[in-house]
C-alpha cells in the first residue's frame, strides 16, 4: 500500500537531512501507531506522505503511484481522492455548517452530490452527531464534536490512507479512548490503512503495529 | 459552486468589516458616477443653451463677455449697441430675423431682459426647441412681462400677478420702479437654460419704465436708444462668415459679431480645469476605496491561515485560493456598485431638482444610462487588478503551506 525507499528530506538552507528513511512499508488495512516526540520531523513526514512536500531523494509509492514524481496538480488531486487527514485542531472551517465542511471534501468524490450527502449523514449518524448538529456552523460545536466531524470528512471519500496527527491532545482521557474507538470502527477492514501520529505512547495498545519515528530513520521497520 | 459558497460564507463571517468596505466602495463609486454624469450632462446642457442663432452681435467687448450677457444674462454691460446699428442689422439683406436684448434691471435677483416678440418666435435651445408657455401668452401691452419657469416657481407667481422691477441687478436696489408695476402675461415652461431665470418685457416697456412717468402708454416717443446685444438668424448659413466680417468692420460703430457655438466651446474649455479636477478627485476617492479593500483582504489573510491549510489538505489547489480571494474582492465590488446604483437612482430626482434650481443645469437624461457600463467595467477591472495582491498572497501561502 505504502512503500518508502531511501527517502531523504531537508529544508532549503539546512545543512543536514531532517529525515532519512531507508525503507518503510505499510500494508493495506494496517493500523499503525507512529510515536514521534515533537521536533522529530513528524509534521514533515505527514506533509511528505500527503504530497504537500516532496523529498530530495528516494521514492514514496502509494497505491502503486510514485507520488513524489507527480506534478503538483496531480499530487493535489491524488490527495483529494486517496488520503484523508485529521489534525490536532483547526480541522474545520468555522463559518461553514458541518455538512458544508464535509461537502468541501466530497466535492472531489466520484459520488453524485446527493449520494455523497446521504453517505455523510450516515457517517455523522454512526459518529453520534444528530441531524440538527449537522446543520449547525462548525465553529459552534464542542472540540469533541468537531473531531468527530473531522473523522467523517476524512472518510467521506473512502480513502486508502488515513493520516491522523495528534488528534487527542485537546481531549480528556475518557473522550480520547472513545475517539480512538470511533475512529477504528469507521475504517473499512483490509482497505483503509491508518497512520496515527502521537507522542502519547499510552495509546499504542489500540493499534496493530507501533513504530517509532527514530527507529524508522535507521533500519528497515 | 463550492467556490462561490465559500466566498459568500467567508465574507459573511466577517460581516462588520465587509459591510464597512462595501460602504466605502459604494460611496466612491457613487461619487465617481455622479461626477462623470454631471460633467457630461453639464457640458451638454451648456452647449444646448442656444441653438439656431447664427450670430450674436454687440459692442466690442470680447466674445466671452458678449456671450455671458446675451445667453447667460450674467455681468454688467459697459456699453451698448446703438439703435441705428440695430436697425441696420434688422434691414440687412442677408438677415432673416433679429432678437434684441437689453439688460440692466432686475426683479428679486432675477435678471430683467428687454426684448421683442421675435424671441418667442425664433429663439431655439437644445435640438431646435422653441419656447413654450406653461400658462398665459407673450407680452402684448407695454406693462406686460413674461417670466421663466424658475422665477415663477420660486416666487410663486401666476399669470395675472403684478410685479415691480428694480433698476440695477442687486436684490436690494434702492431705485425701484414702484410706480410702473408690470403684469405677468405668461409663464414659460422649464427649458434648463438661463431663460428659466429671467423676466422678459418688451423694449417699449423697458423704455416706459425708465421714462419714469405714469401713463407711459401715451408717451410720444418710446423708441429705445440702444440695446445690449442682438441675436441674428440668417436667411442662409453660408453668409455667416461674410456677415460676421462685415459687422466687425462696420464703419458706423465698433461692433462685434460672434458665433455662439464657437464662443460656448471656448467658454467651456475655460471651465475645463474645474471639470478635470472633479474627475481626478473622484478617481482618487476610488483609489482610496480600492486600497481600503485590499487592506481588509490582506489583513484577513493572517487569521485565515488555518482555513487555507484545511482547503489545501482536502486537495484544493493554490489556484483555488487565488480564485477565492479574487471572488471575494469581486463580490465586494459588485455589491458596492449595486448599492451605488440604487443610491443614484434614489438621488436622481432630488439631485435633478437641486442642480436645476441651484445651477440651472438641466439633466436631460436619467442619471442611470447605458454609457455608464464602460465606467463600471473599468471599476470592476480596477478591483480585479487591486485584488491581485491578496490573491497572489493566498496563492503563495497555499503553495508553501505546511499542514500541522
Amino acid at each position: 500500500m505504502l512503500l518508502i525507499d531511501n527517502l531523504t528530506f531537508r529544508y532549503p538552507g539546512d545543512d543536514r537531512d531532517l529525515l532519512h528513511i531507508p525503507h518503510w512499508q505499510v500494508e493495506a488495512g494496517e493500523a499503525i501507531f507512529l510515536s514521534a516526540p515533537s521536533g522529530s520531523g513528524k509534521s514533515t513526514l505527514i506533509n511528505l506522505l500527503a504530497g504537500i512536500l516532496t523529498p530530495q531523494q528516494g521514492t514514496i509509492r502509494l497505491l502503486d503511484t510514485l507520488i513524489n514524481q507527480l506534478s503538483a496538480r496531480r499530487r493535489d488531486a491524488f490527495r483529494a481522492r486517496h488520503i484523508g487527514m485529521v489534525f490536532q485542531q483547526f480541522n474545520l472551517i468555522p463559518y461553514l455548517s458541518v455538512m458544508d465542511n464535509i461537502r468541501l471534501a466530497s466535492h472531489f468524490s466520484a459520488l453524485s452530490a446527493a449520494e455523497a450527502d446521504k453517505r455523510a449523514s450516515q457517517l455523522l449518524d454512526k459518529l453520534g452527531l444528530t441531524e440538527a448538529e449537522a446543520g449547525r456552523k462548525a465553529g459552534l460545536l464542542s472540540v469533541g464534536q468537531q473531531q468527530r466531524v473531522a473523522i467523517a470528512r476524512a472518510l467521506i471519500n473512502e480513502p486508502e490512507l488515513l493520516l491522523v496527527d495528534e488528534p487527542t491532545s485537546a481531549l480528556d482521557t475518557a473522550h480520547r479512548d472513545r475517539f480512538i474507538d470511533l475512529l477504528m470502527q469507521q475504517l473499512v477492514p483490509a482497505r483503509t490503512s491508518l497512520i496515527f501520529v502521537s507522542h502519547d505512547t499510552s495509546l499504542r495498545s489500540h493499534f496493530s503495529r507501533h513504530v517509532e519515528i527514530g527507529a524508522l530513520q535507521h533500519d528497515a521497520a | 459552486m463550492m467556490l462561490l459558497k465559500l466566498a459568500c460564507y467567508s465574507l459573511g463571517s466577517r460581516l462588520g468589516t465587509v459591510l464597512l468596505t462595501v460602504l466605502m466602495m459604494s460611496v466612491s463609486v457613487f461619487v465617481l458616477l455622479s461626477v462623470e454624469n454631471i460633467r457630461h450632462q453639464a457640458k451638454e446642457s451648456f452647449q444646448q443653451s442656444v441653438s439656431d442663432v447664427d450670430l450674436i452681435v454687440g459692442p466690442r467687448t470680447g466674445q466671452i463677455n458678449l456671450l455671458l450677457y446675451s445667453i447667460f444674462h450674467i455681468g454688467v454691460p459697459t456699453h451698448n449697441l446703438s439703435w441705428n446699428s440695430y436697425r441696420m442689422l434688422q434691414q440687412h439683406q442677408d438677415v432673416d430675423w433679429t432678437i434684441p436684448l437689453s439688460l440692466g434691471d432686475s426683479h428679486q435677483g432675477y435678471r430683467v431682459v428687454g426684448t421683442e416678440q421675435q424671441l418667442f418666435a425664433h429663439f431655439r435651445y437644445r435640438a431646435d426647441q422653441a419656447l413654450d408657455f406653461a400658462s398665459g401668452q407673450a407680452f402684448n401691452k407695454t406693462y406686460d412681462a413674461v417670466v421663466g419657469a424658475e422665477v415663477a416657481s420660486s416666487l410663486g407667481y401666476q399669470a395675472g400677478d403684478e410685479i415691480v422691477l428694480a433698476h440695477g441687478i442687486a436684490d436690494t436696489s434702492f431705485s425701484r420702479h414702484d410706480n410702473h408695476p408690470f403684469q405677468i402675461s405668461g409663464i414659460l415652461k422649464p427649458t434648463g437654460t438661463p431663460i428659466d431665470r429671467s423676466v422678459f418685457i418688451s423694449l417699449t416697456g423697458l423704455e416706459a419704465m425708465h421714462a419714469d412717468f405714469p401713463g407711459a402708454d401715451t408717451a410720444p416717443n418710446l423708441t429705445p436708444q440702444s440695446v445690449t446685444a442682438v441675436m441674428v438668424g440668417l436667411k442662409s448659413k453660408i453668409k455667416t462668415f461674410t456677415l460676421q466680417r462685415e459687422i466687425n468692420q462696420y464703419a458706423g460703430e465698433a461692433l462685434q459679431a460672434i458665433l455662439p457655438g464657437v464662443a460656448l466651446s471656448s467658454l467651456w474649455s475655460m471651465l475645463g480645469g474645474v471639470e478635470q479636477t472633479l474627475w481626478v478627485i473622484s478617481l482618487l476617492v476610488l483609489l482610496g476605496a480600492l486600497i481600503g479593500m485590499v487592506n481588509v483582504l490582506l489583513l484577513s489573510m493572517r487569521e485565515r491561515q488555518h482555513e487555507l491549510a484545511v482547503l489545501r489538505a482536502l486537495g484544493y489547489r493554490p489556484g483555488f485560493l487565488f480564485a477565492l480571494l479574487q471572488l471575494e474582492a469581486l463580490l465586494i465590488t459588485v455589491s458596492s456598485i449595486i448599492v451605488a446604483l440604487l443610491a443614484l437612482a434614489a438621488g436622481d430626482i432630488w439631485l435633478r431638482q437641486w442642480l436645476l434650481s441651484q445651477f440651472g443645469l438641466f439633466l436631460s437624461e436619467s442619471l442611470l444610462q447605458p454609457g455608464m457600463a464602460h465606467l463600471l467595467m473599468g471599476i470592476v477591472l480596477a478591483a480585479v487588478v487591486s485584488a491581485l495582491l491578496p490573491a497572489i498572497n493566498a496563492y503563495r501561502q497555499g503553495l508553501n503551506l505546511q499542514l500541522r
